[in-house]
């Protein structure tokens, strides 16, 4: 019976939406664990290691949460296939872990009595224990165990020993006759069979679980501020501009730091070696494409700080339930109202946002759409053009025409996001149907800080570790273009005028002159690939300016003298809609997990771009701005 | 009065969709009605069963929003559930009598 002993345990763990499955997972784990993808989708797959107590060693899988086996996202797909064996990049589970949200069983029991069908051994984990008995509910474990027919285990996911019990349970299973597999019958439950298991674990917990008479009066009475329709709606926006401060705000400083201190270590490089290709490569290459990846390091992590907190809290599926209509009409799902704020910072975290959508659809709206929210990136580039030909005068006597024009690049992106998000819906997705929104609205619970440092880790982990990757080679591209060819000897021009960058500027000169753009303009996009504010830098050399931040003035007095409104206006809206950040592409293809949409946003952003741009310069041009 | 329940149910029984917030009651009936949503009827009717919505179980509708009063929270047996009036149209309750 103990044959499983010898090789490794294959466990996982299976549960509801809000069971605390992942916290379980974390607890049981700890740093052990892996994050990949499913091969062939961009399904997240969670693994560790862990040891019982009697000393075997456990491969444990986390699988994704879903009310049934019956498959309805491709994540609820693949806990359907690994339950059943069909992965074959996955062992089939010894032994499935069913978790449950002890306070909140109803649902939970349903999948218990559809799971048994499989026949692979099963445990249920009853988690959040101590809240239940906080609570008054009383769960009879015994007679729980005796009507659904496998073993009842009770976990506290959130405290130190809280495991305990359930490891020393699982090498009591291991040994005994309960870990011994059992026929499969498995069949998607059609809507008669869900009713009869639902009636099953209804019938069950009336003679197991005796709830107090009273639900939650905390979260009853948080809800009733929270949810209301006036007040909800405030709060939520209240609490959405702290985010938003926040992530713009406090991560200021900590940018700043590492872009000077990025700034330090090329500058040490630049010194410490030897004038010529080497010194450019590791100065302009290695070191400022590592930093303008690890720049929006502290963004990422302020803004997942937040989601996580909310998540755990509860508060996430409110924030969907109250923004819901307003989303809707636009063809966006509640639940992307944060990822797309999050994007007016950067929309690098915006896009890693992204993955609490759980409707694939749903999300890839979102992903195509946020990179047109106006990121901070963009806001050196608006703050110099306007500067530079927008009159620093009021009209009506109080509104500032410049911040005016700011305001309307804002208003611009938003309304692109929500136009293209409505034709998403209406042509991209005509085939699909509209996903229902329904969503369960868990108990609020205090965040714990141990699963909210997880969750941070692991999110800074794979933003470097795979984003970084991609985004460096591109950085190494881009550098590769403004450097080659090297300039000739005795040459006057920037070294940037020679390059590949150059001629590609001038190649795009037929394409790029309706829009109102000269061959300088075009040269300088090509470096601000890697990162929008760049492109300043890049004008100023390529108007042969000696740099440095201070500069920006110059430059600014430079293209007043060399550019006409009209071509200012052009490139100012070629800025809100081009897709000119490497990083974001490079996130787009890791978070869809495909070129394909990386492609596609690429195309459609660039055709608005230069849509937008050649209408804006020839109305300007017309009306004598030319 | 249990035992004349069972008739009055059928009769007085109204889609949630339609109940006004503060609705309290006990289901009857998940009857999806044809092509009001793009999903197939049993696809509706799966995924309300899933989420606690079956003949018997005790509703109350706690919150709605504030545009359309849509969508609503509805507290079913012991869980809260957020959904549009639109699927809560299969959702066919009776009301508690006032104690």
């Amino acid at each position: 019976m103990s044959s499983a002993t010898a090789s490794a345990w294959h466990l996982a763990l299976v549960g509801t939406p809000n069971s605390g499955k992942t916290a379980l997972f974390n607890a049981l784990t700890g740093s052990r664990q892996k994050v990949a993808n499913y091969p062939g989708v961009t399904v997240e797959r969670k693994a560790g290691l862990l040891q019982t107590p009697a000393g075997r060693s456990v491969n444990l899988i986390d699988l994704p949460g879903t009310y049934s086996l019956r498959g309805r996202s491709p994540d609820e797909e693949i806990t359907r296939d690994v339950v059943l064996g069909r992965v074959a990049s996955e062992s089939t589970p010894d032994l499935l872990l069913c978790v449950a949200d002890a306070t909140n069983l109803r649902l939970s029991l349903r999948l218990v009595i559809e799971l048994k069908r499989v026949g692979r051994p099963l445990v249920l984990v009853l988690n959040m224990f101590d809240i239940a008995q906080r609570r008054g509910v009383r769960i009879d474990l015994d007679r729980l165990s005796a009507e659904l027919g496998i073993p009842v285990v009770t976990a506290v996911a959130v405290r130190r020993d809280g495991t305990q019990q359930l490891l020393g349970r699982m090498d009591e299973i291991a040994d005994s006759r309960l870990g011994a597999p059992g026929e499969n019958t498995w069949q998607p439950p059609t809507p008669a069979d869900l009713r009869a298991a639902q009636r099953e674990a209804d019938r069950i917990i009336a003679v197991a679980v005796s709830m107090p008479a009273k639900p939650d009066t905390l979260t009853t009475r948080a809800d009733a501020v929270l949810l209301h329709p006036v007040a909800g709606l405030i709060i939520l926006l209240a609490l959405l501009f702290v985010m938003f401060q926040a992530v713009f705000s406090w991560a200021q400083p900590l940018m700043e730091l590492i872009s000077s201190g990025f700034a330090a270590l090329g500058l040490a490089a630049h010194d410490l070696l030897p004038p010529g290709l080497l010194q450019s490569f590791i100065q302009n290459g290695v070191i400022s494409g590592v930093g303008s990846v690890l720049v929006f390091l502290p963004q990422i992590l302020i803004l997942f700080l937040f989601i996580l907190l909310l998540e755990d809290l509860g508060y996430m599926a409110r924030a969907a339930f109250l923004m819901d209509r307003i989303m809707g009409s636009a063809g966006l799902h509640g639940r992307a109202f944060i990822p797309l704020l999050s994007s007016f910072a950067c929309a690098i975290p915006g896009i890693m946002a992204t993955r609490v959508i759980d409707n694939r659809r749903d999300r890839l709206t979102t992903i195509l759409v946020a990179p047109l929210m106006t990121c901070s990136a963009r806001i050196p580039v608006y703050t110099l053009i306007i500067s530079a030909f927008i009159p620093a005068q009021h009209i009506w006597g109080f509104v500032s025409l410049q911040g005016l024009v700011m305001f309307g690049l804002y208003a611009a992106g938003i309304a692109s996001a929500l136009g293209v998000s409505f034709l998403a819906k209406h042509f991209l997705w005509q085939e699909h149907e509209t996903p229902p929104f329904m969503l369960e609205l868990p108990d609020y619970k205090l965040p714990r800080p141990r699963a909210i440092a997880m969750g941070l880790y692991t999110r800074a982990k794979m933003f470097l570790h795979r984003a970084g990757t991609t985004i460096f080679s591109m950085m190494v591209l881009i550098w590769f273009l403004a450097s080659f060819p090297r300039p000739p000897e005795g040459a006057t021009d920037p070294a940037i005028n020679y390059s590949l960058a150059a001629m590609i500027g001038h190649a795009l000169e037929p394409v790029l002159a309706p829009v109102g753009f000269n061959w300088q303009i075009n040269v300088a996009l090509i470096p601000g690939m890697a990162a929008r504010e760049v492109a300043v830098a890049a004008l100023g050399t390529v108007y042969a300016i000696e740099g440095g931040k201070e500069a920006a003035e110059q430059i600014g007095q430079a293209l007043a003298n060399k550019w006409s409104l009209a071509t200012a206006l052009a490139v100012l809206v070629w800025y809100i809609f081009a897709p000119q950040c490497a990083s974001t592409l490079a996130v787009i293809r890791r978070e869809t997990g495909s070129w394909k949409w990386m492609a596609v946003t690429f195309g459609y952003m660039l055709a608005l771009a230069y849509a937008a741009s050649f209408i804006t310069f020839h109305v300007a041009v017309a009306l004598g701005a030319g | 009065m249990p035992e004349s329940r069972q008739p009055v149910n059928v009769r007085s029984s109204q889609p949630l969709g339609q109940a006004p917030c503060g609705f309290r009651g006990r289901v009857d009936a998940i009857e999806v009605p044809v092509a009001t949503t793009g999903l197939p009827a049993w696809e509706i009717e799966s995924r309300l069963i899933e989420l606690g919505f079956v003949e018997g179980a005790h509703v109350e509708i706690l919150h709605e929003g504030a545009f359309g009063r849509d969508p609503i929270a509805v507290r079913v047996n012991h869980a809260t559930i957020a959904l549009r009036r639109r699927e809560a149209m299969a959702i066919f309750a009776t009301a508690d009598r006032p104690a």
